[in-house]
């Protein structure tokens, strides 16, 4: 069985070229002073303009949804009531490092993002979410610092959770800053309409707030000079890979071939990719070619998600990986959905003996049932990213499925093969948790 | 009229997809969504109203329940 290699010193690179916005290069623990020399915490003058900026921006939501940012933060601003703002650094998802790596290394960039997306919406009332001990700690340092700043102007404090995979979706987000327990809720109400406090509330991605004084710092044709049209800027690629785990700043429009050319992987021997964390599935080598780009990746019917990559490689077999990680959806959802605890338990099972060289074309078939049938019936987007996985693997590896139906698949024949899914470590070995 | 199903609650005993069989979709383990003409605005078709009312009696864990126009669940 295959084991993650703990990351090693590829931790936090940025791709060459460009200057890094969210990886920090100096000191490994942001503090105020270096984070307002470099011209963080700037006064914010109007905030309508501030948000007329983070509009044409074209910023997009980096925790999975690629929901424009601005967009966001004019619905809540123009509500009425008085908006709270939430900044979620749960990162339920196994495969992603980069919100707990911001949260760790620069505390100062996530709290003024958190800060200019508070007075953009109009209001102080302003959260921080994590499950992290770490990423609290730093937190918490840094906003003792910044209390003192008059510059800060927001009231923030921090709510932290067991970690759960379900944990960070919005509706749980706001269940848990309300006292509640840590799960998702149905909708309506959004989080926007209805959220902390029933007040409007704007849940963000750590790493899309991360970016805000970048906007401010850069105005919005500024901050397109990186990206493309579509997905301006940069973002956050965590590249799990047998050699190890990888923090990457990307620009977007980059392909996959020349991120892993350029990280010193073995391009000839990749076999597919895991791709948006657990939630996209599985792609086939094409996705080496296609820039990386949120509209690009949605044509291919697969998506970058909140930026976790994982390669598989030559003796990996993706119906074995799509069979861990439909384990992990049906072990990990909050089982509150009957569809949801159901359909996951099926698509796993019908998963795994195809793994094992048992199934029928008959449960196949009734997986490629589940892999349309159940999308949309959860109350949160679990079931959409365990249907993703199966229809995933149908789409992009019909010729392995059909092995693991007839015949005898190699790599799981070498049994060499992904008993877990792919996940990703934060630290170098010997560097805590 | 407008309504909401909360899938969390839902105990998947299927009365619902009997009383309003265009509004309610039963899965294969008896669990409900909205069905698709309702999916996002949750407007019931016209013609199904007395279904859904009976639904929203009849489901035993309360799991649906009728919006006023603007949004906000009836108190
Ligand atoms: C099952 C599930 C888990 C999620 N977990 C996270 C998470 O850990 N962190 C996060 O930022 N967003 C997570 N999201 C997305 C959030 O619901 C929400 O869209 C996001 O925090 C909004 O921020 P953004 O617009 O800045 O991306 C999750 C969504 C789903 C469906
Ligand atoms: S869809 Fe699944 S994970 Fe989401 S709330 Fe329902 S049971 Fe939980
Ligand atoms: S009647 Fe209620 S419990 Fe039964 S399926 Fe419908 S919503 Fe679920």
């Amino acid at each position: 069985m295959r084991t993650n290699v703990p990351a090693g010193a590829r931790i936090a690179t940025a791709y060459p070229g460009i200057s890094p916005r969210l990886l920090s290069s100096g000191a490994e623990d942001e503090d105020i002073g270096a984070y307002r020399s470099g011209g963080g915490y700037r006064p914010l003058g109007d905030a309508e303009a501030f948000v007329r900026e983070v509009e044409a921006s074209g910023l997009r939501g980096r925790g999975g949804a690629a929901f424009p940012a601005g967009r966001k933060l004019r619905a809540v601003r123009d509500h009425g009531a008085e908006p709270v703002v939430v900044a979620n650094g749960e990162e339920g998802e196994p495969a992603s490092v980069k919100d707990r790596w911001l949260m760790r290394h620069r505390p100062h960039l996530v709290l003024d993002g958190l800060r200019l997306a508070a007075l953009g919406a109009g209001t102080r009332d302003a959260h921080v979410y994590v499950s992290d001990p770490r990423s609290r700690q730093s937190i918490e340092r840094a906003l003792e610092e910044a209390r003192r700043d008059p510059a800060f102007a927001i009231e923030v404090s921090v709510t932290q959770v067991e970690p759960a995979y379900v944990a960070g979706e919005e509706t749980a987000v706001v269940q848990a800053v309300n006292g509640g327990p840590a799960v998702p809720t149905d909708k309506p109400p959004r989080p926007f309409e209805e959220g902390v406090d029933g007040r409007p509330t704007l849940v963000g991605n750590v790493e899309t707030l991360a970016n805000l004084p970048w906007v401010q710092r850069l105005g919005a044709s500024g901050y397109r000079a990186l990206g493309t049209e579509r997905s301006p800027g940069t973002f956050l690629m965590t590249l799990t890979s047998p050699g190890g785990t990888g923090l990457h700043e990307i620009p977007f429009g980059t392909t996959l071939r020349s991120v892993l050319t350029w990280a010193g992987e073995d391009v000839g021997s990749v076999r597919g990719f895991l791709m948006g964390g657990y939630f996209a599935g599985v792609a086939g080598k094409d996705a080496l070619d296609v820039p990386l780009d949120y509209d690009a990746f949605a044509a291919l019917r697969s998506g970058l998600g909140c930026g976790a990559v994982a390669v598989l490689h030559r003796d990996d077999c993706p119906v074995a990986t799509s069979a861990a990680v439909m384990a992990y959806f049906a072990r990990e959802n909050a089982g509150q959905c009957g569809s949801c605890f159901n359909g996951t338990a099926a698509m796993s099972a019908v998963l795994e003996s195809l793994r094992d060289h048992k199934a029928s074309a008959a449960d196949v078939e009734r997986l490629r049932g589940w892999s349309t049938g159940l999308r949309g019936r959860g109350a949160c987007g679990t079931l959409d990213g365990a249907a993703n996985v199966a229809a995933a693997l149908l789409r992009e590896f019909p010729e392995t499925v059909a092995v693991h139906l007839d015949g005898r698949c190699g790599p799981c024949a070498a049994g060499d093969v992904r008993l877990e899914p792919p996940s990703a470590a934060l630290e170098p070995a010997g560097h805590g948790p | 009229m407008r309504i909401k199903l909360d899938r969390t609650l839902c105990d998947g005993f299927g009365i619902c997809g009997v009383h309003a069989p265009e509004s309610f979709s039963i899965d294969e383990w008896g669990y409900a969504s909205l069905a698709a003409p309702l999916a996002g605005s949750g407007e019931v078709p016209t013609r199904e109203e007395d279904g859904v009312r009976r639904a929203v009696l009849d489901c035993p864990v309360h799991a649906i329940t009728e919006l006023p126009e603007a949004g906000r669940p009836v108190a």
